[in-house]
């Protein structure tokens, strides 16, 4: 099995570790570039995204994080960590980080506040049955550039239907918290994912 | 196609939701902040949210009077100003205020043992809010009992405004020291473990099982350095809260910037003493041992 990391600078990581502890992976936590190059694909959790953002410029992880996604490392983010894996983001700080592994325009907070967070069952493309999704003060996708693939779509305040669950490559992105709802699947289709990604990339 | 068939009800106000709200600021500093300038410094310097109140808790102690529910207006200039969670604070028992503040729709209530208690037995039925809850307490007792009331997140209490450390390291010692014992009772013991904390039996066997509380824990009240930080979240709290500590001190970007550092790095020293280097004065505080009002003794 590859080494998977959670980066774990700020947010939900003792849930998504969980999530890949119950899935057989021992994750390792990611806070200096020294811990990032001991892994081979990487888990960017929920969280407050300008504050990771911050945190990503002074642990120096930006930058060698930026170039191994570049490379084609395989990652799965989660609400914050879609916001930070997203290469255009709206109604982020003008300094914000983007890692810009996936191609695809991001708004922040898209479904209102706290008040207006939610739970629904989502139909999720090449799951057979729904997954319970937990959505807290969750961005939405406004834009998918080409050969990126929306898996789930939830309708926003606009009335229109927003993925929430996206994919390009080895790169999986959800609006939602996966990692909160006790349901491993969508884990369980990064990891499958990430191993099929490199079986074809590599010789 | 997911787009074809009839999207699933949703519901809000959830346990889920509430919890896992918090769960989103773990790691974090939540920061005091009394205007939209102080809110902007807090976010800039990475808060993950900020709590909007007229006064910190060191100006409260110091100008006596009774403590309320911040205006509006002032709230509402602070949600405008920052795009991170906005917390606002209503006095023990209110619900009234908690009412305003859901209005608002600020994104976390704290009933708050720093503002003038509002009902000596009640605290506010949380349950009937959609917005969440974070409580104060000095151990687990007092934990469960918020818990069984509603609150989706637990905080010790410390002794605001002091910038004195001591108080919150006795709340989360004893909370952790509790719960480490309770994973040890076997179940008859359990039922006694529920009469000693005045708390519901079926969230002390929770707490046996899991040996966890089922919301996060928090620290509060004292922390004025980012050594106090990484002393709090060794001690097992999921991310701070920093009252006066950051807008009382010489210098409020850097210590901002600085206790956020130590939070996230609490286990490497080296990162702690990096980012306490030069810092100037913290706030200048009061022996938490011999202040006239003890805040921590507000609620039950």
């Amino acid at each position: 099995m590859h080494d998977v990391g959670v980066l774990a600078l700020q947010g939900d990581v003792g849930e998504h570790e969980q999530a890949l502890k119950s899935l057989g992976v021992t994750p390792v936590a990611v806070r200096t570039p020294s811990d990032l190059e001991a892994v081979e694909m990487i888990v960017v959790p929920g969280g407050e995204s300008t504050a990771i953002s911050l945190l990503l410029g002074s642990s120096g992880l930006r930058e060698p994080l930026q170039q191994r996604l570049a490379a084609g490392m395989p990652a799965f983010g989660t609400c914050a960590g879609m916001i930070l894996l997203a290469n255009d983001i709206r109604g982020g700080r003008p300094d914000q980080v983007q890692l810009a592994a996936i191609d695809i325009t991001v708004q922040r907070n898209a479904f209102g506040r706290q008040v207006q967070s939610f739970e629904t069952d989502l139909e999720v493309d090449g799951l057979d049955h729904p997954f319970h999704a937990v959505f807290i003060r969750a961005p939405a996708v406004e834009r998918v550039g080409p050969g990126v693939e929306v898996l789930a779509t939830v309708t926003g305040p606009d009335d229109r239907p927003k993925p929430v669950l996206c994919r390009r490559g080895p790169i999986l992105v959800a609006a939602f918290h996966p990692e909160l709802s006790g349901d491993t699947r969508l884990h369980q289709m990064f990891l499958e994912g990430s191993l099929r990604e490199a079986s074809t990339t590599k010789p | 196609m997911p787009m074809a068939s009839p999207e699933a009800p949703r519901t809000t106000g959830t346990d889920l939701v509430k919890r896992g709200m918090a769960d989103m600021l773990k790691g974090g500093v939540i920061m005091d902040v009394v205007d939209a300038e102080q809110a902007r410094i807090a976010e800039d310097a990475g808060a993950v949210a900020v709590m909007a109140l007229e006064r910190v808790p060191a100006d409260i102690r110091r100008d006596g009077g009774v403590a309320r529910m911040s205006d509006p207006a002032l709230i509402t200039g602070i949600q405008e100003a920052v795009s991170v969670p906005v917390m606002a604070k209503a006095r023990i028992g209110h619900f009234a205020e908690a009412q305003v503040l859901e209005a608002l729709a600020v994104d976390y209530i704290d009933e708050s043992e720093v503002l003038t208690p509002a009902d000596e037995a009640h605290h506010i039925d949380k349950w009937r809010f959609t917005v969440p809850f974070v409580c104060g307490a000095t151990n687990l007792g007092e934990a469960l009992r918020r818990i069984s009331e509603g609150a989706a997140m637990i905080r010790s209490k410390g002794e605001a405004g002091t910038g004195d450390i001591v108080q919150a390291v006795r709340h989360l010692r004893s909370i952790r020291g509790d719960i480490a014992k309770i994973t040890q009772a076997d179940s008859a013991e359990l039922y006694q473990w529920a009469k000693e904390l005045q708390a519901p039996v079926q969230l002390v066997q929770e707490l046996a099982e899991t040996g966890r509380l089922p919301v996060p824990l928090f620290c509060a009240g004292g922390i004025a350095t980012p050594a106090d930080a990484a002393l709090v979240m060794q001690l097992g709290a999921e991310a701070c809260f920093v009252g006066s500590g950051i807008f009382k001190s010489a210098d409020p970007p850097r210590f901002a910037r600085a206790i956020v550092e130590a939070t996230t790095h609490y286990r490497d020293a080296n990162i702690v003493a990096k980012v306490s280097r030069g810092l100037g004065d913290a706030m200048r505080g009061q022996d938490a041992g011999h202040v006239e009002v003890r805040l921590a003794e507000r609620g039950w």
